[in-house]
């Protein structure tokens, strides 16, 4: 099968599980009432950036493995059709089956009709962040297939009914009796006298999953990386219940996303290194599987591989946005950032949440899709993301930049303006002049005067109101710094001043 | 050294005395201070909030302002405004297809910087007590804006600026890199969460027990202060520039419950 990818004329914007439902702030608002969410959350995300902190400091090299990660991956992008052709001669070459999925639909109708010809109706699943984007698990079981996860974490979220809410810890939003609580209540054959002693309830999870792997004829994985030069798949994971799934079954179906592509196995002894430390705090990963094709007489006999786009060639031509590509699902980001510690994954709606998940979602999906336009604004831009990511994703100047497509995408579409686009047009009068500024600068004792005897505002209207709602806002001072420089300071008599110390270059 | 003062429109606006002091600390050094009249913002408001053909006109008036061989280098009281002028104004320039201006705008940003900057790294000041007189009796803690620790790499120019002031005591502020949730139009926007990271950020502050809180970004001391205000308490927030300007001849006027400790500070 030939490439398509670029063809098309028009972006064709992904599907699935990558949308907002519901604004981020206002969906934000509900999770923030949780408090046992807040909690869990406080808890484990403190607790995984401390080991990431510690294990990261000990490498010397860190800045450069980041460095040289990024410039990989910056390659892989400017190479992709090239590398994905590579790619695909050298699996096939070695037995493997290749599909070409446009979107989520596509490749969903790809995989049932891949375990559909196995003739089975129970698959094992590896985690995989592919196959949560495409929404594979609600689309089989429409289809009568029955999907099991078989990750620890997916297990509980998938036993629970519930949506993960993380792409590293899907369940950081459940604490251990939760979790026990749900074991006993979905879980077939659980023990009664199961307690929530994490020991206790990894076992029990252990039988459970022991029965599937040993009876499941089919497994979907995602991957981590494939290597272009060997035509190799790799997953990275920590429990081995991966490797069960890679393993045991006759037929393997793998969903991955275009633009995992590393083009040689050099590259990757980089990203073993960047992605344990910045994952899960580890220095090594546990179970690393490598794959390349059909082996005769060990492991699967049938091997597929679907490449979904599903938005990666839309997002591929922002030259902007490009880099949110580069990530490798490792969910620093997430781990630092102020507001995912506060509202959880959730709120993001999508698939990927926190600070990667809020421009890669609308990425993938053009900023107009349902909510995703709200995405971009969940962030203070604190730049924490951008200091842990491993390979130097610019996550606050890609939020500015989706802004700025936001607001663009909306100019002359609105009969009235908004009372933002109001605001901002009239401050951008106000700033761009000294003289202008320094005129309404001339009101400040009207504001001194609204604020009144106790010397703060406490009430704003419009969109205003938000500062105020936990804020004051000082009363302003009688003039301001321009007018009374320009009234009262007198230059002292300049002395001769100290030599100044030389300047640093970076300074310069 | 002749030094442009970028005031920027928050303190021009609401808190004249961080410029005050400012123009007083590089006065105190010998150097002369210039006011460039035309200045008003650095812009940033509209460029995080993704209105950069609005920005494009702030951001212009301000490389007009200070594209001039008058001065040797400017300075901003301000982390996140030197930030902007630096990293925004050429991508802003750039963006809406203003390449002439985008040159300019980084001649501007190269000379201009931070205060702590301009401080430790050209004028050579690591004694606040001994070189500039800086007195300051109180128990005070710092919260390092955002922009200031990740964008310019300003590392601890500000803590140790504030450890040298004579009679201070300085109380480490717990989970000190986190922001405080302000942000700009954030805070309206998801007014929800940025309250959830300014009630952490305040309840940090209120266990050092110090009576203020200081940092080097007005922006995010009106958010701090804002909220702790609001809240009742008693500790309010103080610009660094006036910690370092504050002598034990002419104290910084500290409003709200300071413990004074000297006859000469002011309540």
């Amino acid at each position: 099968m030939s490439t398509f990818l670029g063809m098309p004329s028009l972006p064709v914007f992904g599907s699935g599980n990558l949308h907002a439902t519901e604004s981020f702030a206002k969906a934000a608002r509900h999770e923030l009432g949780n408090g046992q969410l807040r909690a869990n959350l406080g808890h484990a995300t403190h607790t995984i950036r401390d080991k990431r902190l510690k294990v990261v400091s000990e490498l010397p090299d860190w800045e450069q493995l980041r460095d040289a990660g990024s410039a990989i991956k910056e390659s892989v992008m400017a190479r992709l059709p090239e590398l994905l052709e590579q790619f695909e001669e050298k699996f096939t070459a070695r037995g493997g089956v290749i599909h070409w999925a446009r979107d989520a639909d596509e490749a969903n109708d790809i995989v049932t009709r891949l375990i559909r010809e196995t003739g089975e109706t129970e698959v094992v699943k590896v985690k995989s962040m592919a196959t949560q984007e495409i929404g594979l698990n609600e689309y089989l079981e429409e289809q009568g297939i029955s999907a099991f996860e078989t990750d620890l974490a997916e297990l509980i979220v998938q036993l629970d009914h519930d949506k993960p809410s993380h792409i590293l810890v899907p369940a950081i939003h459940k604490n251990r009796t939760e979790i026990r609580d749900i074991f006993l209540r979905e879980m077939p054959g659980a023990d009664p006298a199961l307690t929530d002693d994490p020991a206790m309830l990894a076992m029990a999870a252990r039988a459970h999953l022991r029965r599937k792997f040993l009876n499941a004829k089919v497994a979907v994985s995602g991957a981590n990386f494939a290597l272009a030069d060997s035509g190799t798949l790799a997953v990275v994971e920590s429990e081995g219940n991966g490797r069960m799934c890679l393993t045991l079954p006759d037929t393997l179906i793998t969903v991955m996303g275009v633009e995992k592509l590393l083009p040689t196995w050099q590259d990757l002894e980089v990203f073993m290194q960047l992605l344990p430390r910045s994952s899960t705090g580890e220095r090594m990963n546990p179970y690393t599987s490598l794959w390349t094709g059909v082996t005769e007489g060990d492991g699967p006999q049938n091997v597929h591989l679907v490449l979904l786009d599903n938005g990666r060639s839309a997002a591929l031509a922002d030259e902007m946005g490009r880099s949110a590509l580069h990530c490798i699902r490792c969910s620093a980001c997430m781990n630092v950032c102020p507001v995912y510690e506060r509202t959880g994954g959730h709120a993001y709606g999508s698939t990927y949440p926190g600070p990667i998940g809020a421009i890669l979602s609308p990425l993938l999906t053009g900023i107009q899709s349902e909510e995703n336009s709200s995405l971009p604004y969940a962030s203070s831009l604190c730049g924490a993301c951008f200091d842990a990511c491993p390979v130097k994703i610019n996550i606050p100047d890609i939020l500015v930049h989706l802004r700025s497509v936001d607001v663009d995408s909306k100019r002359g579409m609105k009969k009235v303006p908004s009372q933002m686009d109001a605001g901002m047009k009239a401050a951008s009068w106000a700033l761009s002049s000294g003289k202008r500024l320094g005129l309404i600068e001339k009101g400040l004792p009207i504001g001194r005067l609204a604020a009144g005897p106790d010397k703060k505002i406490t009430k704003l209207p419009g969109i205003a109101a938000g500062w105020t709602q936990s804020r004051d806002i000082p009363a302003p001072p009688a003039q301001s710094f321009r007018s009374w420089w320009a009234k009262e300071h007198r230059s002292p008599d300049v002395k001769e001043a100290p030599a100044p110390t030389q300047q640093k270059e970076d300074q310069a | 050294m002749r030094i442009a003062l970028f005031a920027t429109c928050i303190v021009d606006a609401m808190y004249p005395r961080t410029a005050q002091a400012t123009v007083s600390i590089l006065e105190r050094l010998g150097h002369e201070v210039v006011f460039p009249p035309a200045q008003a913002c650095c812009g940033q408001m509209h460029v995080n909030s993704g209105y950069l053909k609005e920005a494009l006109p702030v951001v212009a008036n301000h490389v007009e302002a200070f594209s001039s061989d008058d001065y040797d280098v400017a300075v901003a009281p301000s982390g996140s405004c030197v930030a902007s002028v630096k990293h925004q104004h050429p991508m802003v320039a750039r963006s809406c297809g203003d390449t002439a201006l985008e040159a300019r705008a980084a001649a501007v940003g190269s000379r201009t910087y931070e205060l702590s900057e301009l401080l430790v790294d050209v004028l050579g000041v690591t004694d606040a007590g001994a070189q500039l007189g800086s007195y300051f009796p109180h128990r005070v803690t710092y919260h390092p804006s955002c922009h200031g620790m990740r964008l310019l790499r300003l590392g601890d120019r500000q803590s140790r600026l504030l450890r040298s002031v004579t009679g201070i005591d300085l109380a480490e502020l717990p989970e000190a890199d986190q922001c405080c949730g302000f942000g700009g139009t954030f805070s309206m926007k998801n007014a929800d969460v940025s309250s959830a990271m300014l009630a952490d950020k305040t309840a940090s502050i209120a266990a050092t027990g110090a009576a203020l809180c200081t940092g080097g970004d007005a922006s995010c001391l009106m958010h701090i202060g804002g909220g702790l205000s609001r809240q009742g308490s008693a500790v309010t927030t103080l610009h660094l520039a006036e910690i370092l300007a504050s002598t034990v001849d002419s104290p910084a006027s500290v409003v709200g419950d300071v413990r004074v400790t000297t006859g000469k500070a002011t309540r």
